[in-house]
């Protein structure tokens, strides 16, 4: 036998159990600390066991990766060149061949103006925001639409695809941004009659369902205009959801608005500040830095409700996977492709989500109510 | 002090344009007159468009003959009944899907939440998955894979899947037994009346007795007893007056019991999976809300973890969790007009799809069925708000 000696105070820690530390003691901790876990465990792994394996083979090991037809496809899993061979439709619609250079040229820049407000010391942020707020939909407008400075008109029937759902998350996020900061001040307005418009305004879009206001703006919105006057069903869609997403924009800046102390305000005042300067140099910058994250919230969900004018008739991805999937040539690969508007769709949300709750962190100055 | 008398500087004449009040006034009357202009010249252009277009506003074509049929009625519906009725059943159908889809989603995202919380690594992991994945995706993709992609695939009826009991899966939809009532099956319900009122006076008496003296019931075993053996005893009176009618295949269908439409199911089952996914965000940041010192502090006083959720957790997250609840419970009834898009037959797909279609009138129905949606949402609010204030904590 070992004997030792030591002095008093001097006696080392004795090493613990085997059961409690490393490996074992990780499991025992986080998976089988008491028998209800334990068998929550075993039934989840059993879950994990029936679906995983099955949707891998499904996806990647029997799936089959080339071909350009259906009989190409001869393994038992998915069939993905149901995928390759749409890539274009899915993208870009019918949008005709020969002008497919501008739908890219319009989402390349997008991305060129996008990309600096991820870059921390970029000096010039305001004015690429301004310039992406500003003069980028109107530089947008000209190179899709067409009609001047040499370029054909393609028809907004023609857009289609992810172009499609993208230019209708971008117009629904840049116009309800400024319409819904107004409606919020409206809100909060101390004249009565200028309070209770937007109220009623906010509450009433609020309180419908996207789809009745996207069937109001294509069966009632022509029959408001004067004689003569045409929309395009796309310019319809895009007021609705425009006006939808203003409504929902207008309560998440009322949030920041209630979150800013009364000091503030009277700060501002007895500096002689007027109302515009009060809120524009003061109130605002604070109130939106508060509900950034909710404002990515709303865009996530005004991204994911673009999909819904295919109800109305318009091709946006989801319309044009659907239509895709009808196509005689590949029936019976709508898996595929829903599977692939999903991941599309996911990938998206998810990222804007992760962006949003990155700027929280930055933005976290340790003011919060606590 | 300054004796010499410099005089004070003139005051100026303030115009009646640096008056607040007569500034705010004037603004107002701006909006005013402009919001009413160009409600007047909405006005005045839809009524001259409806008479070039030959269309005869009012609501006088609720009273016509519809002429088409609708899959799922919960109330009597022929072909030869009028828009008025289309209305009522795609109002009913929006209401039952939204109703079920509330209570299941709430369960569904409770369930998920407190997962998402769990000790047990696996689980929560698996809970942050499912969260992630389907709050991301578009609820109308989820409603068009399920629809489209699961419950259409399903064998046709002769080759259903069958289930113990009388259940049959197929692409028609779900069969189940339905029950049949025979004579004297009012008592049966009269004793479940009467059982819920034993409870609550039991529940009264426990309630007080503990108060005064400290000492518990076993509140909870006995009115399980009492709500089994009262109607058992009702049943054995009156003989059993409840047999369940089986669906049977006959030719290429099945004849007899329940059907539930895989419109239905699908909507349901897409509007839950989705909800419940905000839902649990939401149920976990409720109860991430209540301080730890909570959950020790009731330990240290001795009661067990179940008792420290019922008592102690779950009223203070109730207050943080209600509110965002009430706006995804409206979420959900909003949503389940995503109907119209695989055609279960929703206040938006009979009425002001269908009935829009054949008669026109598209300024009155889109009017009513957003009158619809917006009574619905206020009548949601309303109760929400009032079971808010119930649970508010009440400052001493």
């Amino acid at each position: 036998m070992n004997t030792k000696s030591y002095a008093i105070g001097q006696i080392p820690d004795m090493v613990p159990p085997i059961a409690s530390v490393g490996f074992i003691g990780w499991f025992r901790k986080n998976l089988f600390s008491s028998w209800v876990n334990s068998v929550l465990t075993l039934f989840s792994l059993w879950l994990l066991y029936l679906t995983i394996p099955p949707m891998i083979d499904w996806m990647l090991v029997n799936a089959n990766f080339s071909g350009t037809t259906k009989q190409d496809c001869t393994n038992t899993g998915a069939c993905w060149p149901f995928v390759s061979s749409h890539i274009d439709q899915f993208f870009y619609g019918f949008y005709p061949q020969a002008e497919r250079w501008r739908v890219d040229i319009t989402i390349l820049l997008l991305i060129g103006l996008m990309i600096p407000l991820f870059i921390k010391k970029f000096p010039y942020k305001g004015i690429t925001a301004a310039v992406a707020l500003f003069i980028y939909p109107v530089v947008a407008f000209f190179l899709l639409v067409g009609g001047s400075f040499g370029l054909p008109v393609v028809e907004t029937s023609l857009w289609g695809g992810f172009s499609l759902t993208l230019v209708i998350s971008v117009v629904g996020i840049v116009t309800s941004l400024p319409i819904g900061i107004v409606l919020a001040l409206g809100r909060r307005s101390n004249m009565p009659t200028i309070r209770s418009i937007c109220t009623v305004f906010i509450e009433l879009w609020r309180g419908v369902p996207l789809i009745t206001v996207l069937f109001m703006s294509s069966v009632m919105l022509p029959l408001f205009l004067p004689e003569g006057v045409n929309f395009d069903k796309l310019l319809r869609a895009l007021i609705g959801v425009s006006l939808f997403a203003a409504a929902y924009m207008a309560e998440v800046v009322r949030g920041g608005l209630q979150a800013i102390p009364k000091g503030q305000f009277e700060g501002a005042m007895s500096l002689g500040l007027s109302y515009w300067k009060t809120m524009s140099f003061i109130i605002l910058p604070q109130a939106l830095k508060y509900v950034i994250p909710s404002i990515v919230s709303t865009f996530i969900g005004l991204f994911k409700d673009t999909t819904l004018v295919l109800i109305i008739g318009l091709f946006d991805f989801l319309g044009i996977v659907q239509t895709a999937s009808t196509d005689p040539k590949w029936l019976g690969m709508a898996v595929e492709g829903y599977v692939f508007t999903a991941l599309v769709y996911g990938v998206f949300c998810f990222a804007m989500s992760q962006y949003s709750q990155a700027i929280e962190r930055k933005l976290d100055t340790g003011h919060k109510k606590r | 002090m300054n004796t010499d008398s410099t005089p004070l500087p003139k005051v100026p004449k303030k115009s009646v344009w640096n008056n607040p009040k007569f500034r705010s006034l004037f603004f107002q009357a701006i909006v005013l007159a402009a919001t009413v202009a160009f409600g007047i010249s909405i006005f005045h252009n839809t009524s001259v468009n409806l008479e070039t277009r030959g269309i005869a506003t009012g609501f006088d074509f609720l009273s016509t003959t519809a002429g088409f049929g609708i899959i799922q009625h919960f109330i009597p519906y022929t072909e030869e009944s009028t828009y008025g009725a289309t209305f009522l059943v795609g109002l009913i159908n929006t209401i039952v899907v939204s109703a079920l889809g509330i209570i299941l989603a709430t369960i569904l995202g409770v369930i998920v939440g407190i997962a998402r919380l769990s000790k047990n690594w696996l689980i929560a992991k698996l809970a942050a998955v499912y969260i992630e994945i389907f709050r991301n995706i578009p609820l109308l993709l989820q409603i068009f894979f399920w629809y489209f992609v699961v419950l259409r695939n399903l064998p046709s009826p002769r080759q259903s899947v069958t289930f113990v009991g009388g259940f049959f899966l197929n692409n028609r939809g779900i069969y189940s037994p339905s029950p049949v009532t025979h004579d004297g099956f009012s008592y049966i319900v009269w004793a479940v009346i009467l059982a819920f009122v034993l409870i609550f006076f039991i529940k009264r008496w426990a309630d007080k007795r503990q108060e005064a003296t400290g000492q518990q019931f076993h509140t909870f075993y006995v009115s399980l007893v009492i709500l089994v053996i009262l109607p058992l005893l009702a049943a054995v009176a009156t003989g059993f007056p409840l047999t369940w009618d089986k669906p049977a295949l006959s030719g290429f269908n099945f004849k007899g019991g329940m059907v539930i439409i895989p419109e239905f199911a699908a909507l349901l089952l897409s509007l839950v999976i989705y909800t419940a996914s905000f839902m649990a965000e939401t149920v976990r940041a409720g109860i991430e809300s209540v301080a730890h010192g909570q959950t020790e502090a009731a330990y240290a006083l001795g009661l067990r973890p179940n008792s420290t959720l019922r008592l102690v957790i779950l009223p203070q997250a109730l207050r943080v969790i209600i509110p965002p609840m009430t706006s995804e419970f409206l979420n959900l009834t909003k949503n389940s007009s995503l109907a119209t898009a695989i055609a279960y037959p929703d206040l938006v797909a009979v009425f002001a799809g269908t009935t829009l279609n054949q008669t026109g009138q598209a300024i009155e129905i889109i009017a009513m069925t957003m009158a619809v949606y917006l009574s619905i949402s206020l009548l949601i609010s309303a109760v929400m708000n009032w079971y808010n204030a119930s649970v508010a904590l009440v400052e001493r």
